[in-house]
């Protein structure tokens, strides 16, 4: 293959430095400074892709961020695969591996054109909607076969080798593009002193510049653009970005900037040679002030067959030739609505290649480009349009007719004109987006014809995003507001920019048309396409006004105009018109879009930046994690701690299953002595004159009298009288209290503690510090306990001297400890609450002393069945916001009668939480003892009536106790504690209905004898 | 992401440091037993969702962790105003002096339409958010 649309001189590529690169397995050629897309033309290569509806043949049309057809698959391996990637934007290098994105098998020949063969009825308008209403089942059925065939783009499915970076930056001023506006801008704040960011998002910065024909100061403009960047360069507080997208316009102007670092260079940063550079980058901006200088997007001509390739936007054309020395044709009809698209014709025909006609839909164009084409022999069609686009596979002639835009007809003889390609330009569309991602709305300006950006506070919009157009008011306007940017940042001796001097190019007025009248009518025109990524057609829009859908947001939800990467940047404005005039109303009272972020597609690497494994969740490890390792435990996570689950043995070289190690811990619990690291608990101190009358107000039960060296279960509600926690809270003074959480409410807790201090009750003298981590908690159980305690501690453990429910300091394995009687298995217990640091050595101490009680370490599988078998709950497992401390039947740790009003007692007296039918926490039974009920499983009175039955409760915990023989369950139930030895059906998905008895919650030593021992 | 003056640290942080408490400024009725079943639900459930002027809670969590008050307008998204636990608003709804800007809030789902007219509201009444 030879580049047969490559000029022999001009452009801004390396014609020494040639590349190779493959699209589609074809491999060609292309030179350093191209983008794939300047490369595939340059090649010569027509189809890019398949359209997503019809399939129909799609070549790229632009030169930049707004190219809605040549959105390719990227990456020669698998790990670099990365999906929507707009030819236009993708810096050419060696070894680039591309595919089309839509076309399956192949884009010349196609499985899916029979689609667009049947008349496009296959999918019209709320296709959608319409076909998959109904049987939705079949839905996905047609979505597997749909999105083969139409492609979207695929995920690489193993990880991505690269790395990726956030930076944060506050500047004074952020401009955002770097065309002649953007450049003035940056300059003119920067000279005043202020912090200033530029970012453009293309390769080379420069804008509309880099294919420029304008000299300034008698200079080349590119030669401009180095001078400016040079001296922007050397400034400190200017921070230059190529390659760098403002993806992302946020509240109190932050914004989001994707940079590009090595995707220009290789598949990876490695492959390029820099194995410790970020592939991307994501800058968070906080700026005092934005400007926004992103230009205009010529908008094409809705004209029938538009979508064939050889159609593009007339700007597009002259960057090719201009900046990439590439051609994209042999011969060129050009049909404007301006001026400033004669350029297309102008350096086409510098090129050397010829150009057919200029079809200039206004009746008198007049201006200096005007003139300049009719000086150099070129043909000027005016009051007319091309109307039709001839070819199949490629454009091969133009179908121009005079036309009536008042009256939207043709007028006159049609005329074939021989052409492979057509440039078309409808006017500029201001690029809006960024600033509609704040929420504003973009106003119409009749005389640009295009909706301008709304205001936005602390944003300044300067060149042609607030309208004004040609050099000489682009550079002054970006200077103005450069200046007033840093003004507004504090920088008062801005100084005035001296401004290059341009010649100014008198242009005359443009005209008003949108889509193009065909001598056909409605459904019988050839397509003439709006939004060309989605497919959707002048037709569509008119069909979908027809059936009544008037609000443009309908209109384009109905039609899916502008969706998806694409977010309408060439088609929306065609098709806000085309809606206008069905409604017979205008472009303004039709309304406009409001953009969403992204702009253009970002990698999900550079929104995630370093924010992989533990550094998007971290772990949480208590002191003892080591020991729990070597020991063999498996690990469960709960929050970000990870707890031992049990610890398997290993005998014979074969590892014990949970289920015997989860009896054998158990057994061990019930019958000798076991061990359990219960660091994890939330532990907040509490301290203060008023702590004792905070803990009255925000527990359900009494704590005035609670003495030092007691501790106390509590209930926390929240003001709806729904549990929301429950621990122990221990007196270690009058003024200071120590409290524990579950697990998982530690930090919710302590926050749920604060917001009622410092807004209800500031009054209350209180301090709360989180000390969860502080101190490691291990706690020992079991009948053996006490024997196993006396030779490690110097506490006095007499059963009259340290009872249940007291606690005391000591020493224990020789460093200073809190010890606890408490107990969460219905045994004698001692919780070691000792210094986090020392807490390796105190296990191990009991370890050593331990051995001869056959000292069990259990994790939180056997903690679980050991607290279900005594009916002690689990607050976010047999409670789930909708329980009240009287549904668990916890009546006795209700203090109805406290004189404060505490949290949640109001509630408790309201009709719902009153109600007889309320679920009431029970235990269950299964009648056959080999049943482990499944957590979740439902429970019915009449296990034969008809589905849906009438569920009367759910099973909320469920184990096998190995005490018992038997599985047994505790569940939430209507009216649970009168129907104590009832039989309750759960039946189950697999058919099976199992049976169980209502039984009490407490399974093992229902008088609580065990742990008072 | 809003940008905001904490006013105990009296500096402006990112929002990753705060977190939203709703409603500012309700009010615990002091008596609660002479307190109305429905006058509880109220003061329990009902919250105002007002377009434009809002008082919120936040809190300070990863930062002093103060609780404290925000005026935000709910359609601009500009916060006007953030002031101690105690202290009532400087700015209100009631207030003639604040402007009630017209805008489009931003929420998910990728597109939205507004009208770009005032008089076209109606018609292009948001309806997805
Ligand atoms: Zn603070």
């Amino acid at each position: 293959m030879t580049q047969t649309n490559r000029l022999s001189a001009g452009g801004r590529i390396d014609r020494s430095h040639g590349l190779e690169f493959t699209f589609n397995g074809q491999r060609y050629q292309g030179f350093a400074g191209d983008t794939l897309a300047s490369a595939l033309l340059a090649n010569g290569v027509d189809i890019i892709n398949r359209s997503f509806k019809y399939s129909r043949a799609r070549g790229i049309v632009a030169a930049g961020a707004e190219e809605p057809n040549a959105v390719v698959q990227l990456g020669a391996r698998e790990e670099t695969q990365v999906p929507n990637v707009r030819a236009t934007q993708q810096g050419l290098y060696d070894g680039l591996v591309a595919r089309s994105t839509n076309g399956w098998p192949n884009v010349q020949r196609d499985v899916m054109s029979w689609v667009g063969k049947l008349g496009g009825n296959f999918m019209p308008p709320g296709f959608y909607y319409k076909t998959f209403m109904s049987p939705a089942s079949m839905w996905m059925t047609y979505e597997k076969y749909i999105r083969m065939g139409a492609g979207l783009g695929r995920a690489p499915t193993v990880a991505d080798p690269d790395i990726y970076d956030h930076m944060h930056h506050h500047c004074d001023v952020m401009v955002i593009g770097a065309g002649a506006a953007g450049l003035a801008a940056a300059l003119s704040a920067a000279r005043s002193g202020a912090r200033v960011i530029l970012c453009d998002e293309q390769e080379e910065m420069g804008g509309s510049l880099l294919d420029s024909r304008d000299t300034l100061d008698g200079v080349s403009a590119v030669r401009w653009i180095e001078q400016t960047l040079n001296e922007l360069a050397s400034m400190e507080t200017v921070t230059l970005l190529p390659r760098t997208t403002a993806n992302g316009y946020h509240d109190h102007n932050f914004v989001t900037l994707h940079e590009r670092r090595t995707e220009h260079l290789a598949d990876t940063a490695s492959d390029a040679g820099f194995p410790d550079m970020p592939r991307a980058r994501l800058h968070r901006v906080r700026a005092t002030r934005v400007v926004l200088a992103t230009g205009t997007h010529e908008r094409p001509l809705v004209y029938a067959n538009n979508d064939l390739p050889g159609n593009m936007v007339a700007g597009a054309v002259s960057t090719y030739i201009r900046r990439y020395g590439v051609i994209p044709g042999n011969s060129l009809v050009l049909t404007t609505s301006n001026d400033h698209a004669y350029r297309a014709a102008l350096d086409w025909q510098e090129a050397g290649r010829k150009v057919v006609a200029i079809v200039d839909a206004r009746a008198n164009p007049d201006g200096d480009l005007v003139r300049q084409a009719c000086d150099s022999g070129i043909r000027v069609i005016t009051g007319s349009a091309v109307i039709e686009a001839k070819g199949t596979q490629r454009v091969s002639g133009a179908r121009v007719s005079a036309v009536d835009l008042d009256h939207f007809v043709i007028t006159g003889r049609i005329e074939d004109l021989e052409c492979d390609t057509i440039a078309s330009s409808g006017g500029y569309s201001p690029v809006v987006h960024l600033s509609s991602h704040t929420g504003t709305r973009p106003q119409w300006d009749e005389n640009l014809l295009g909706f301008v950006p709304g205001e936005v506070k602390g944003m300044l919009m300067a060149g042609g995003v607030a309208g004004h157009y040609g050099l000489d008011n682009t550079l002054s306007d970006g200077a103005r507001a450069g200046r007033q940017a840093a003004i507004d940042s504090g920088f008062d001796e801005a100084g005035e920019l001296n401004l290059p001097t341009v010649k100014a190019r008198r242009d005359g007025p443009a005209c008003a048309i949108y889509q193009v009248p065909h001598e056909k009518k409605g459904l019988r025109v050839p397509k003439q396409f709006v939004d060309m990524q989605n497919d959707v057609t002048a037709s569509a829009i008119e069909l979908a006004t027809r059936e009544g859908f008037e609000s443009i947001e309908h209109v384009k939800r109905y039609t899916a105009l502008g969706f998806g990467t694409d977010q309408g940047k060439l088609g929306n404005i065609n098709g806000m018109a085309i809606a206008a005039r069905c409604l017979g109303r205008s472009i303004p009272e039709v309304g406009t879009t409001v953009f969403r972020p992204n702009y253009t597609p970002i990698t999900f690497g550079a929104i995630v930046g370093r924010h992989c494994d533990e550094l998007f969740d971290p772990k949480r490890y208590t002191a003892l994690h080591q020991w729990h390792v070597e020991y063999g435990a498996e690990f469960e996570d709960v929050g970000q701690w990870k707890r031992p689950w049990y610890f398997p043995r290993n005998a014979n070289g074969k590892k014990e299953s949970m289920h015997d190690a989860v009896a054998r811990e158990c057994l061990a619990v019930r019958q000798g002595v076991g061990i359990l690291d219960a660091s994890t608990l939330g532990k907040i101190d509490i301290q203060g004159p008023d702590a004792r009358e905070f803990l009255g107000r925000v527990y359900t039960n009494k704590w005035a009298k609670l003495a030092p060296g007691r501790v106390r279960y509590g209930l926390m509600c929240k003001d709806d009288g729904m549990l929301m926690d429950d621990g122990t809270t221990s007196c270690l003074g009058d003024n200071h209290f120590l409290m524990t959480t579950t697990t998982g409410g530690a930090a919710s807790v302590l926050e749920w503690l604060e917001v009622w201090h410092q807004t209800e009750w500031p009054e209350l003298q209180v301090y709360f510090n989180s000390v969860t981590d502080h101190w490691a908690t291990m706690t020992v159980t079991g009948p053996e306990a006490r024997k196993l305690m006396s030779e490690v501690t110097d506490i006095d453990l007499d059963r009259e001297q340290f009872k249940f429910m007291d606690w005391k300091e000591g020493n224990v394995a020789g460093v200073p400890a809190r010890v606890f009687r408490i107990s969460f298995t219905g045994e004698l217990a001692y919780e070691i609450n000792v210094q986090a640091n020392y807490a390796m050595q105190v296990w191990k101490t009991l370890f050593e002393h331990g051995e001869k009680y056959d000292l069990t370490p259990y994790g939180t599988e056997t903690m679980h069945v050991l607290r279900a078998e005594k009916g002690l709950i689990i607050v976010g497992q047999d409670t789930d916001g909708s329980v009240t401390p009287e549904d668990l039947g916890m009546h006795w740790a209700i203090g109805y009668d406290k004189p404060f009003h505490w949290i949640g007692k109001r509630a408790l007296s309201r009709p719902d939480t009153m109600r007889g039918d309320r679920k009431q926490l029970v235990g269950l039974k299964p009648k056959d003892a080999n049943v482990v009920l499944e957590e979740g499983a439902q429970i019915v009175l009449d296990p034969n009536q008809a589905i849906p039955m009438s569920m009367v409760g759910h099973v909320t915990s469920s184990y096998y106790s190995p005490v018992l023989e038997s599985g047994f369950a505790l569940a939430v139930l209507k009216e649970g504690r009168e129907r104590m030895g009832q039989t309750v059906y759960l039946p189950m998905s697999d058919g099976k209905t199992h049976e169980a008895e209502v039984v009490s919650t407490v399974f093992i030593d229902p008088k609580g004898e065990r742990q008072n021992v | 992401m809003f940008y905001i003056l904490c006013p105990y640290c009296k500096e402006h942080r990112e929002e990753e440091e705060f977190h939203p408490r709703g409603q500012a400024h309700l009010m615990r009725p002091e008596d609660p037993d002479n307190t109305t079943d429905e006058e509880w639900g109220d003061y329990l459930f009902f919250r105002d969702n007002p377009r434009g002027i809002h008082h919120e809670m936040w809190v300070h969590s990863v930062g002093c962790r103060k609780f404290f008050n925000i005026t935000r307008n709910t359609v601009t998204y500009e916060i006007l105003e953030t002031y101690p636990m105690g202290e009532q608003p400087t700015i209100t709804a009631d207030d003639p002096s604040v402007r009630h800007e017209q805008g489009a809030q931003v929420a998910d789902g990728g597109w939205q339409t507004v009208g770009a007219r005032p008089e076209n509201t109606a018609l292009n009444e948001e309806t997805s958010s």
